[in-house]
């Protein structure tokens, strides 16, 4: 098989799973888990095109998600537009401010690259706080409606959970492709050495913006499903808690991997659920457990995963060898 | 042997555990969300912890018509996305027959569509008006509405003949909501905002602002929001020599306040549940014997003293517990029962729900207090 069509098979598996596991799991709020997975699973991506691939750091990502999540739900609430037409203006939207400020912030390195988008993320999650005429401040927009195609209207878990993880299996899909292209390999020429990149030809500070780009348009994107599926949203889910969970989700899932991003998202929106049962202890337990992925997979929960099936492959074959 | 031993022991536990749990009737599940950590953790605390107390008092004493209760709690950090997580799962996973929560007003907000949709009814714990006005069916809630408390303050100025006022609100959910009502109500009382100053939530020093409204031809101060922002006012307002009265919201009703205040908070006005005066009430204050036992019960178990946060959380499940002795056990008859309870005398103070009022408290629901030598003064 060529690398090409293992990975067109993978994927096919991965959507087929994911795409029949609903009529398992009807009536059960695991579904409902599922489907923050699912949107977790977008920002994940979008993210570790931005810190996976190029590697850029973004502490405010979280931002990019509440502006989707606001322009959806101010303008179909209060100007009663078309939801779908939303929410392609607020990733547009989004998109254009993250391209505006790409150009001077994408010039920094490091740590203080880190320092601006965590500057950024602090004063959109203060617009959303204190325009209260507008977002209803810390107590929330309430009433956003859900989204419909003609008749069909997504507003129980099973029919949201086929329109967000529909999306999010589009942009992982794109997002392969993307990381497979020039652009994907000039991309990992940059996160390498940039001065290196520069010397091939790539335009670093131009690549590093667009990616930002369609980062912020995904991360808008899921915020839009976000608002239409919750009929609600306040501040205090886009603050800088946030951000920060969104960067571990992609440090744990795996950096430079979209299989990875989605591992990381669902486990860090369920460990939370399992470890209920631990009552007071949950959050040391959560705790202990991110260090010890970090420090045991250093390169994310889908390495780990690899070399585990790697090994087990290779004792396999030398079974198999001594049998003959 | 020490392996046999511990083998015994385990085996004995399930056993035990088995038959405790087949012999009686099964329980019958509450379920609760609060903001036990996070940004709200002041509220959400309490409440978990008076919540949980009152469930092991009414089970010690028989439960409810012969039934235990069971209460299962999850901590929502404050985030809209937990809550409804949370919400989601005690309905559908956990089968609750009622719902405690949230301790915030967005939270609370968030999780309405979720239980409207399952019909599972609600006693939200937070204060904001937006919760039960316009009245939802299956959507109740026990802390009082910021207008009764702005209410009060307004009349009580009235009484001083103060006519023109500065107010000072912290720019969050309870601060917002305090100064959308001080703004709405002031004209009914004739009274005049001349200046209207806000601070974030984790600022430290609030001199900038006062020195503004020490500016200004202001008789009054009102000041809104949660520790420990009000006792930096107070302090503040001390040390640039500020004398005109300086009142406070609901929002500072424990010693906690008193404590970090410290000589500021001397003369200082505030309205208040009577939880933190109960031991000053007439005798024949109709909500003096629960407020006795609710404080006296919180000091024995948490040796600290219970505020009127816990209070609501205690109103909700005392609530729950009379609804399902007048009727049934199911979310719908829960509902009914709730919507007719009449001169229920919580901490909150007197609820009277109705189909067109599911808040359920007038204005008596507050006292004024003021701080005498470091502790809690009933005015009148």
């Amino acid at each position: 098989m060529t690398k090409e069509k293992r990975q067109i098979t993978i994927f096919l598996i991965f959507s087929f799973v994911l795409l029949v596991i609903p009529f398992s799991l009807r009536e059960s709020y695991l579904l409902n888990v599922m489907v923050f997975i699912g949107i977790h699973t977008m920002l994940a991506v979008a993210l570790n095109l931005l810190m996976g691939y190029a590697g850029q750091i973004s502490l405010g990502h979280a931002a990019f998600f509440g502006m989707g999540a606001y322009i959806s739900g101010i303008f179909t609430t209060r100007f009663g537009l078309d939801p779908w037409l939303v929410i392609i203006m607020a990733a547009l939207c989004a998109a254009a401010i993250a391209f505006a400020m790409g150009f001077p912030i994408l010039k920094l390195k490091g740590h203080y690259l880190a320092m601006a988008t965590l500057g950024f993320g602090i004063i959109i999650y203060i617009i959303f706080n204190e325009t209260v005429n507008w977002t209803g401040g810390p107590s929330g927009l309430s009433g956003i409606p859900n989204l419909k195609i003609g008749e069909l209207v997504f507003d129980n878990d099973f029919h949201n959970y086929y329109l967000v993880w529909i999306i999010t299996l589009g942009v992982m899909l794109l997002s392969i492709n993307l990381s497979q292209s020039r652009i994907g390999r000039a991309l990992r020429a940059v996160h390498d050495s940039e001065v290196a990149a520069r010397v091939m030809g790539i335009n670093a500070w131009v690549l590093k913006v667009q990616i930002f780009t369609v980062s912020a348009f995904i991360s808008a994107m899921a915020g839009s499903l976000y608002a239409h599926t919750m009929t609600f949203v306040a501040p205090a889910s886009f603050g800088f808690n946030f951000s920060v969970e969104l960067v571990t989700m992609v440090v744990v899932g795996g950096l430079g991997s979209i299989y990875g991003s989605f591992l990381g998202a669902a486990i860090l929106t369920t460990l939370p659920e399992f470890l209920r049962v631990f009552e007071d202890f949950d959050i040391i337990i959560y705790g202990l457990m991110l260090i010890v992925i970090t420090m045991f997979m250093p390169g994310g929960l889908i390495s780990g995963l690899q070399l585990l099936s790697q090994k087990f492959f290779l004792k396999f074959k030398a079974k198999a060898d001594k049998g003959a | 042997m020490l392996r046999t031993i511990f083998i015994i022991i385990f085996l004995s536990l399930i056993f035990v555990l088995f038959a405790g749990a087949s012999f009686a009737a099964p329980p019958i599940k509450i379920g609760a969300i609060f903001s036990v950590s996070g940004p709200a953790s002041f509220l959400g605390e309490p409440e978990r912890n008076t919540a949980q107390m009152m469930v092991d008092e009414i089970n010690k004493t028989g439960g409810v018509k012969g039934r235990k209760l069971e209460l299962i709690v999850y901590d929502t950090q404050g985030d809209a996305t937990k809550a409804v997580q949370a919400v989601n799962r005690l309905i559908k996973n956990d089968k609750v027959v009622a719902i405690i929560g949230d301790s915030t007003t967005g939270n609370s907000m968030a999780v309405i569509p979720v239980v409207e949709k399952a019909q599972v009814p609600i006693i939200s714990c937070a204060a904001g008006i937006k919760i039960t006005e316009p009245v939802k069916k299956w959507v109740f809630k026990t802390a009082q509405n910021d207008a009764l408390a702005v209410m009060r303050i307004f009349e009580h100025m009235k009484e001083q003949k103060i006519k023109k006022i500065a107010i000072i609100t912290v720019s969050d959910g309870f601060g917002s909501s305090g100064r959308e009502q001080l703004k709405l109500k002031a004209g009914e009382f004739g009274i005049e905002i001349i200046s209207d100053e806000t601070y974030g939530p984790k600022d430290t020093d609030m001199t900038a602002q006062l020195t503004k409204i020490r500016g200004t031809a202001a008789q009054a101060i009102v000041c809104w929001g949660t520790n420990p922002g009000p006792a930096v006012v107070a302090r503040n307002a001390k040390q640039l020599g500020i004398k005109i009265p300086l009142y406070m919201s609901h929002g500072v009703s424990s010693k906690r306040f008193i404590e970090l205040a410290g000589e500021g908070a001397e003369d200082i006005i505030l309205p208040s549940g009577r939880v933190i005066v109960a031991d000053q009430l007439p005798d024949k204050d109709p909500q003096k014997k629960a407020l006795l036992s609710y404080v006296n019960n919180y000091r024995k178990h948490f040796k600290v003293e219970g505020d009127h946060f816990g209070g609501h959380a205690w109103d909700a499940i005392m609530l729950i517990r009379d609804a399902i002795e007048r009727g049934d056990a199911t979310p719908m008859a829960i509902r009914d029962q709730l919507e007719r309870t009449k001169n229920f005398a919580g901490i909150g103070g007197m609820f009277n729900y109705s189909g067109q009022d599911h808040a359920g408290l007038t204005k008596d629901a507050f006292v004024l207090v003021q701080v005498k030598k470091g502790d809690w003064k009933l005015i009148k």
